[in-house]
C-alpha cells in the first residue's frame, strides 16, 4: 500500500478506436487499484470503438464519486493520436501535464503496436506507484506472446519520460 | 479475471461484469441475452463462471421467453439486453408480470442516455410503471451486484419479475467490488402445473390482475422499509436532493454537502420516506438523468419539489450539469472540435456494396448494425434506420406507395444476426402480400458491432461450442423466394452484376453477401495494397470509399499497416495506379 495523494487525480487517455487504450486504461487502473488506492474507470464501447475518437477516464484517491472528470480538472492528458490533442486540451487544468508521443521518442519504440504501453510508462512516472508494481501488473494482463515488447515499451517510456523531466 | 494467485475479496468490475457475478453469487441457473450497446459483456461473463446454463438467443422476446420458461421450473434466471431490446421482449414481460414467477427472474435494461450507440434514449424505468413491477438503480459496480442478488430475492418475495436498470456510465465503468460466496442452491427443477397462475386466459388473467394490484401495495411498503432507499443528511439542511443511478455520484461529486434521498429502490417510490426528507429540508430538488420520471411520480404524490431545466431531459448528465441543474450557472466546456466519426474499418466487408449501391443511385432501406455506418460521408448511401429489422417490412411499405420507376431502386440491407433477429418475419411477409424489391443480406458472419458475439449462422453456441449453422439463403429457398444470389462482397462486378439483374426482377430477390468481418478471429494479414505515385492522376476516386487506411494527401498514400488487402480500392483505380502486395 502506498499512499500520498488525498485529492482525487484525474487522467484522461484521448485516441481513436484500434489504438489499445483500453488494454492501456485497464492496466493503470489495475495498477492503481492493488497500490490501494479507491479507483474509477470510463469509457465507452461499440460504435465509437469502430475508428472513431475514444477516450477512457481514470480517476484515483482516497474516494471517488464520479466515474466521470469533472470538467477542466485533467491532471494527465494522455495522447495516443495526434490528432485528438486540440479537442482534448480544453479539459486540461491549469497545473495539468500532456504525454504524448514526441519526435524524440521515436528512438525508444521498436513497434507501432506497443506505443499505448510506453505512453503508460511515460505517464507512470509521474504517478505515486513503484515501478515494481507496474511490472507485476503488465505481466499479470499482457499475454505471454507478447510480454517481453509490453515490459521494455514500458521502462522504455518510464526512463525516456525521467531523463527528459530532469534535465 | 485471474485472481488465483491471490485471496483478495476486492475487485476492480465494470458494472457489467457486477452484474455477472452478483447473478452467480445468488445461484443464477439460467442467463439469456441478445447482444447490444451497453449490455453485451454480462452473459458472457455469467458464462464464464460456468455454474450456469448461458446462451445467446435470437432476440430480446425469446431471451425473455426462454428465462421464464426455466423461471416457471423454479430456476433462478437472467435476463440482459439493451434499452431498445426491452421494447422487443414487452410482450412476454407485460404479461409474464400477471403470471409471476418461480425461481427468481431478473431483467436487466442497459439505457444509453447520451446514445453512445443506440437508436434512441429512451428511459426504461418507465417499463417499471407500465408492467407494475419492481426497478432498481445501481449506481456503481458494488451495487450493480448486491442490487442483482437483492432483485431475484424480491422476485422470489413477491412472486414478480423485477428490472434492473443500468446505464452506459455503470455499465461500462470499472470500480471497486467486494465478493461474496455463491449462494448454495438446492433446488430440484420441476414444472407444477397452476393454469390459474401460468395460462393467462381472460378468466385467470382477470383474477391474477387483482394479485399484481396487491402486489404493487406490498411493494410499496418494501420501499418504505429498504436500506436501498436511504437519506443522507450532510451539513447542508437548507438544500437536498433526490437523485438514482449515476446521478448519485455526480451529486456526491459536485455538492459534498448537501442532504441527498438516494433511491435504489426506484418504482414503486416510497412516498412516506420522500415526504420525510421533503419536511427536514427546504428546497428539494429532483435530478435524474433523461425523463422526470422521479419528479412527476413524486408530484403526483402531492409532494412540492422542483425539478430541472427542461433542456436537461437531453442526453446523459455529468458532474458539471448537474452543478448547472442546481446553482444555474453553466460549468460545461464543451471542445469546438468535433470528435472523429466512427468509420467502417479497414477491409471491411460492407465498403463494396455501399459504394456500388451509391453509384448505381439505390434507395437505401438499412437496418441496425456496423453496415448503418453506411449513411456516413463518403459512402453516404444509407438512408433509414429504426429498429431491428425494420428494413426489410419498411422496403415492403415503400414499394406497395412508390412510383413504378422510384420503387425499382429501393433496396433493403440487413446484416446476418439481425436477419436472424427479426428479419425472417418480415421476409415472409414480403413473399406472403406478393411484394417486390431487393433485399441484401450482408453476412459477415457475426454480430460485429456489438463486440463479434456468435449468432445462429456462425456455428457456434455462446461457450463456442459447435452448433448448427443456419444459412439465410436456405430460409429464403424455404419461404419461396426463387431469386437468390450469394456473392463475394470483395468483387465490384459481380456486386454490380447481381444488383442490376435484381433491378429487372418483378420479384423478391435476395443477394447475400458473405465474407467473414476482419475483426473475427486472429487472421494472418495475406496481403497490402500501395499507390504507385507515377501511375496516379490524384483523381481522388480511391478517396470516395471511405477507407481510414487510406491517407488523404496528393497522391492519396495508403498505410501498409492499416490496410487489410480487401483490393476494392484497386478495383476502383482507374489508372491501375493501386497494385497489391503479398506478404
Amino acid at each position: 500500500m502506498q499512499k500520498n495523494i488525498t485529492k482525487t487525480k484525474n487522467i484522461l487517455f484521448a485516441g481513436i478506436g484500434g489504438q489499445g487504450i483500453i488494454l492501456a486504461s485497464e492496466i493503470i487502473s489495475q495498477t492503481l487499484f492493488e497500490a490501494g488506492y479507491d479507483v474509477k474507470k470510463s469509457e465507452i464501447h461499440g460504435m465509437s470503438q469502430r475508428g472513431g475518437s475514444v477516450t477512457s477516464e481514470i480517476r484515483f484517491g482516497d474516494k471517488v464519486y464520479s466515474p466521470l472528470i469533472p470538467n477542466s480538472e485533467v491532471d494527465f492528458l494522455v495522447i495516443f493520436n495526434d490528432t485528438e490533442l486540440e479537442r482534448n486540451r480544453i479539459y486540461l487544468s491549469e497545473t495539468g501535464e500532456i504525454i504524448r508521443f514526441e519526435e524524440s521518442d521515436i528512438d525508444f519504440i521498436q513497434k507501432e503496436k506497443v506505443k499505448n504501453v510506453y505512453l503508460l510508462g511515460k505517464l507512470a512516472y509521474f504517478l505515486p506507484v513503484n515501478k515494481e508494481l507496474w511490472l507485476s501488473v503488465i505481466k499479470d494482463m499482457v499475454p505471454p506472446a507478447y510480454l517481453e515488447e509490453n515490459l521494455s515499451a514500458f521502462i522504455n517510456g518510464y526512463e525516456k519520460q525521467s531523463k527528459t523531466t530532469n534535465k | 479475471m485471474d485472481n488465483s494467485k491471490k485471496t483478495i475479496s476486492k475487485v476492480l468490475l465494470s458494472g457489467n461484469e457486477a452484474i455477472a457475478r452478483g447473478a452467480y453469487e445468488a445461484g443464477v441457473a439460467v442467463s439469456t441475452a441478445y447482444p447490444g450497446t451497453p449490455s453485451s459483456e454480462i452473459s458472457p461473463a455469467i458464462a464464464a463462471y460456468g455454474t450456469a446454463k448461458v446462451e445467446w438467443s435470437v432476440n430480446e422476446k425469446v431471451a425473455l421467453e426462454v428465462a421464464i420458461g426455466s423461471s416457471f421450473c423454479g430456476a433462478r434466471s437472467i435476463c440482459s439486453m439493451k434499452h431498445v431490446g426491452l421494447n422487443v421482449a414487452s410482450d412476454p414481460l407485460l404479461t409474464v408480470t400477471y403470471t409471476g414467477v418461480k425461481g427468481g427472474l431478473v431483467i436487466i435494461s442497459a439505457d444509453d442516455p447520451g446514445m453512445h450507440s443506440s437508436q434512441n434514449e429512451q428511459d426504461n424505468r418507465h417499463y417499471g410503471r407500465f408492467a407494475k413491477i419492481p426497478v432498481l438503480e445501481p449506481s456503481d459496480s458494488q451495487e450493480a451486484k448486491d442490487f442483482t442478488k437483492l432483485a431475484f430475492s424480491i422476485s422470489e418475495q413477491f412472486d414478480t419479475p423485477v428490472i434492473v436498470r443500468m446505464t452506459t456510465r455503470v455499465c461500462h465503468a470499472k470500480t471497486i467490488v467486494e465478493l461474496s460466496e455463491p449462494e448454495t442452491m438446492e433446488r430440484k427443477y420441476s414444472f407444477e402445473k397452476n393454469p390459474h397462475k401460468y395460462v393467462m386466459v381472460p378468466a385467470f388473467a382477470k383474477k391474477r390482475h387483482v394479485i399484481i394490484e396487491d402486489r404493487l401495495n406490498k411493494l410499496k411498503e418494501f420501499s418504505e422499509s429498504t436500506e436501498l432507499n436511504r437519506i443522507e443528511y450532510g451539513i447542508d439542511k437548507n438544500t437536498g436532493i433526490i437523485c438514482s443511478g449515476i446521478t448519485y455520484q455526480y451529486v456526491k461529486e459536485s455538492f459534498p454537502d448537501v442532504s441527498i434521498l438516494k433511491l435504489g429502490f426506484v418504482y414503486p417510490l416510497c412516498e412516506s420516506k420522500i415526504s420525510e426528507f421533503c419536511e427536514s429540508v427546504k428546497n428539494v430538488y429532483v435530478i435524474e438523468e433523461l425523463d422526470n420520471f422521479l419528479y412527476t411520480e413524486i408530484k403526483a404524490k402531492g409532494i412540492n419539489v422542483l425539478s430541472k431545466p427542461d433542456k436537461f431531459m437531453l442526453d446523459e448528465l455529468n458532474p458539471d450539469k448537474v452543478h448547472e441543474i442546481l446553482t444555474g450557472e453553466p460549468k460545461e466546456k464543451i471542445s469546438n472540435i468535433p470528435p472523429k466519426p466512427p468509420a467502417m474499418c479497414p477491409g471491411c466487408t460492407h465498403r463494396g456494396v455501399f459504394h456500388t449501391l451509391k453509384k448505381m443511385k439505390f434507395t437505401v432501406v438499412g437496418d441496425i448494425g456496423c453496415y448503418t455506418l453506411g449513411s456516413l460521408p463518403p459512402l453516404s448511401s444509407l438512408d433509414t434506420c429504426v429498429c431491428m429489422g425494420a428494413s426489410i417490412g419498411m422496403l415492403h411499405g415503400m414499394t406497395k406507395v412508390l412510383p413504378e420507376k422510384e420503387k425499382q431502386n429501393v433496396a433493403a440491407v440487413i446484416g446476418d444476426s439481425t436477419f436472424f433477429h427479426s428479419g425472417i418475419t418480415g421476409l415472409i411477409d414480403i413473399v406472403y402480400n406478393k411484394g417486390i424489391g431487393t433485399i441484401l443480406i450482408l453476412d459477415n458472419q457475426t454480430t460485429a458491432m456489438t463486440g463479434k458475439q456468435e449468432h445462429p449462422g456462425t456455428g457456434f453456441t455462446i461457450n463456442l461450442e459447435p452448433t448448427v449453422s443456419i444459412l439465410p439463403e436456405k430460409i429464403c429457398e424455404a419461404i419461396g423466394i426463387k431469386n437468390i444470389k450469394v456473392v463475394d462482397p470483395y468483387d465490384l462486378k459481380s456486386i454490380q452484376g447481381a444488383l442490376t439483374e435484381s433491378l429487372n426482377s418483378s420479384e423478391v430477390s435476395v443477394i447475400v453477401f458473405r465474407r467473414e468481418c476482419v475483426l473475427k478471429g486472429k487472421k494472418k494479414k495475406a496481403s497490402y495494397a500501395y499507390i504507385i505515385a507515377d501511375k496516379c492522376v490524384n483523381c481522388r476516386q480511391c478517396l470516395n470509399i471511405g477507407c481510414p487506411a487510406i491517407s488523404n494527401t496528393t497522391p492519396p498514400v495508403i498505410n501498409m499497416a492499416l490496410c487489410n488487402g480487401c483490393g476494392v480500392c484497386i478495383q476502383i483505380c482507374k489508372t491501375g495506379a493501386i497494385e497489391c502486395k503479398k506478404i
